[in-house]
This record gives C-alpha cells, structure tokens and sequence, in this order.
C-alpha cells in the first residue's frame, strides 16, 4: 500500500526512526543534488545536505502540510545553501548580466545555428561537464529556479513555493535563466561544429 | 537580434516552446520565423538547450556522504537497508 505524505508526515511528527528514513531514502538524493549544483564544492553540498535535514528533524512539528514535504526541503536547502555562500538575499546580488543591454532588455548574441551537430557530439562527459558548469555559473536567482524547474522537475508553482517567488517571477526567471544557457553553451557548440565540420 | 519584434517574440518563446503560448502567439512567432533567420537560430538552439538539459544525469549520491547522514541523525542501522 503507498502510504501518502500525510500519512508520512504524521509518522515523521511521532520521530518513528523508520519514518525518517524513508524520508532520507526518498528525499536525500534530490536535495543532494540541488546543493552541488548550488555551492562550489563537495563538501559544501554535504554541509548544506547535513544542514537541512538537521533543520527539518527541529522542525517538523511545525510543518502543516501547506506545500509538499519534498517542497519544503527544497526550501530549507536553497535557503541553507544561500546563507552559506553569504547571500542570505540572492536576489540583491550583482552579477554581471552579459545578454543585459543598459536599459534591461536581454538580447541574444550567439547566432549560430549549432542545431546541425550529429547526436553523438552531445553524448559525451565533456557536454555533461560544460552543461553542469553553465548551471554553476548562472546568477543565483535564475539558477535556482532552473534546478528545481527544469532539472528536479518541480511545477511552476512549486518553484514558486519553495523559493518564495510569485509563479510569475518564476516563469521569466526560467525563461531568462535557459537564454543565459542558451547563451553561454553557444560558443562551445559552434566550435565544435565548426571544428567537425557541420556547417549551420 | 536586429528589431524591435524580435525583442518582443523574445520574450514568449519559453511558453511557445513548452506549449503554453497562445494560438495567436504562435501564429505570430511562427509567421516572424519564417523571414527571420536569426530568430530562427535562436528558437532552434533554446530548444536544443532545454532538451539537452532534460536528459542530463542527476548528479549520484556518494555512499559515504549518504552514510554520514544517516549518522547525523542517529539512523546508522538504516544505512544499509537497501541492501539487505
């Protein structure tokens, strides 16, 4: 029988051992996740992965179910992640916006038509490593979003809930945050087609 | 990114790309589209982008960083259920 989140929370709450971990089990890789792709180390990711379930052990008993548990957590570990790289405010960071134009419009530079590479080019651990790398680099406000959005799969309105925004500021932050992607992988894919051969 | 209506299209591409445009939205891209090359690039390469990242791998949990949970919170005799 799968036992639903209120069922699991009301467990959690009793501080039932085998409750917790299935919430480790099912929880833990995600939240991992989302930290690596947050901090600049390892080490870090452990810290903040360490950090949030600490957090939500203390405070599960005040959680009433308003979002999803695995919303929730998300919170806690963007939230964790933030004050550890002393951005308690993502949003008030600044960081150059190389699409930005001086009155705010964001304006595609890479024009190259890389679409014509063969699928193989795109299989490799180098285009894993550059597409990993290119979320690392992205501002933290869009690269959030685009985490729980697009990698961890999250709803718009989720997104929304788990990083305090309203759906419509996450709706342009994904959009903003995939032509930053676009942008960055541009070049790398040119040169690769370039260098193969493909012509656009 | 030469004029003014690729700057407004711009701006309605992720829904035109995920589906969630208008009809008159998509019409209107996709008339644009067709006389404007680097529109068109820009279309094709976001939405190469995108499906690239949808197949990306999610980063693994490494056991020793999952057992040193476990531990943190007192749940060393869960670590290695799965297993067993």
């Amino acid at each position: 029988m799968i036992e639903t989140e209120a069922e699991l929370l009301t467990r959690l709450q009793t501080n039932d051992k085998v409750a917790w971990a299935d919430f480790l089990d099912l929880h833990s890789p995600h939240v991992y996740a989302l930290a690596l792709r947050l901090m600049k180390s390892e080490a870090d990711a452990e810290d903040v992965l360490q950090e949030t379930f600490a957090s939500a052990y203390k405070a599960i008993n005040s959680f009433e179910g308003r979002s999803k548990l695995g919303t929730w957590l998300y919170r806690i570990a963007y939230n964790a992640a933030m004050m550890r790289l002393r951005r308690p405010d993502a949003e008030t960071v600044s960081i150059e916006d190389t699409m930005m134009a001086e009155d705010g419009r964001l304006i595609p530079k890479q024009l190259f038509d890389w679409c014509c590479l063969p699928e193989k080019e795109f299989e490799t651990d180098e285009v894993t490593d550059k597409l990993e790398q290119a979320v690392r680099d992205l501002p933290d406000k869009y690269k959030s979003v685009f985490i729980l959005r697009e990698l961890e799969g999250l709803s718009t309105r989720e997104t929304a809930v788990a990083l305090n925004l309203t759906e419509g500021a996450a709706k342009v932050r994904l959009h903003r945050a995939r032509l930053h992607l676009r942008e960055q992988l541009s070049p790398y894919f040119t040169d690769l087609a370039e260098q193969g051969g493909y012509n656009a | 990114m030469p004029n003014d209506k690729c700057e407004h299209l711009l701006d309605d591409l992720s829904f035109y790309l995920d589906g969630k445009a208008s009809e008159a939205v998509c019409a209107e891209i996709e008339r644009h589209l067709e006389t404007c090359q680097d529109c068109r690039v820009v279309v094709d390469t976001l939405n190469k982008t995108i499906l690239l990242y949808r197949d990306l791998p999610q980063p693994s949990l490494p056991d020793d960083v999952r057992s040193r949970l476990y531990q943190s919170l007192n749940l060393d005799e869960f670590v290695n259920r799965a297993d067993s």
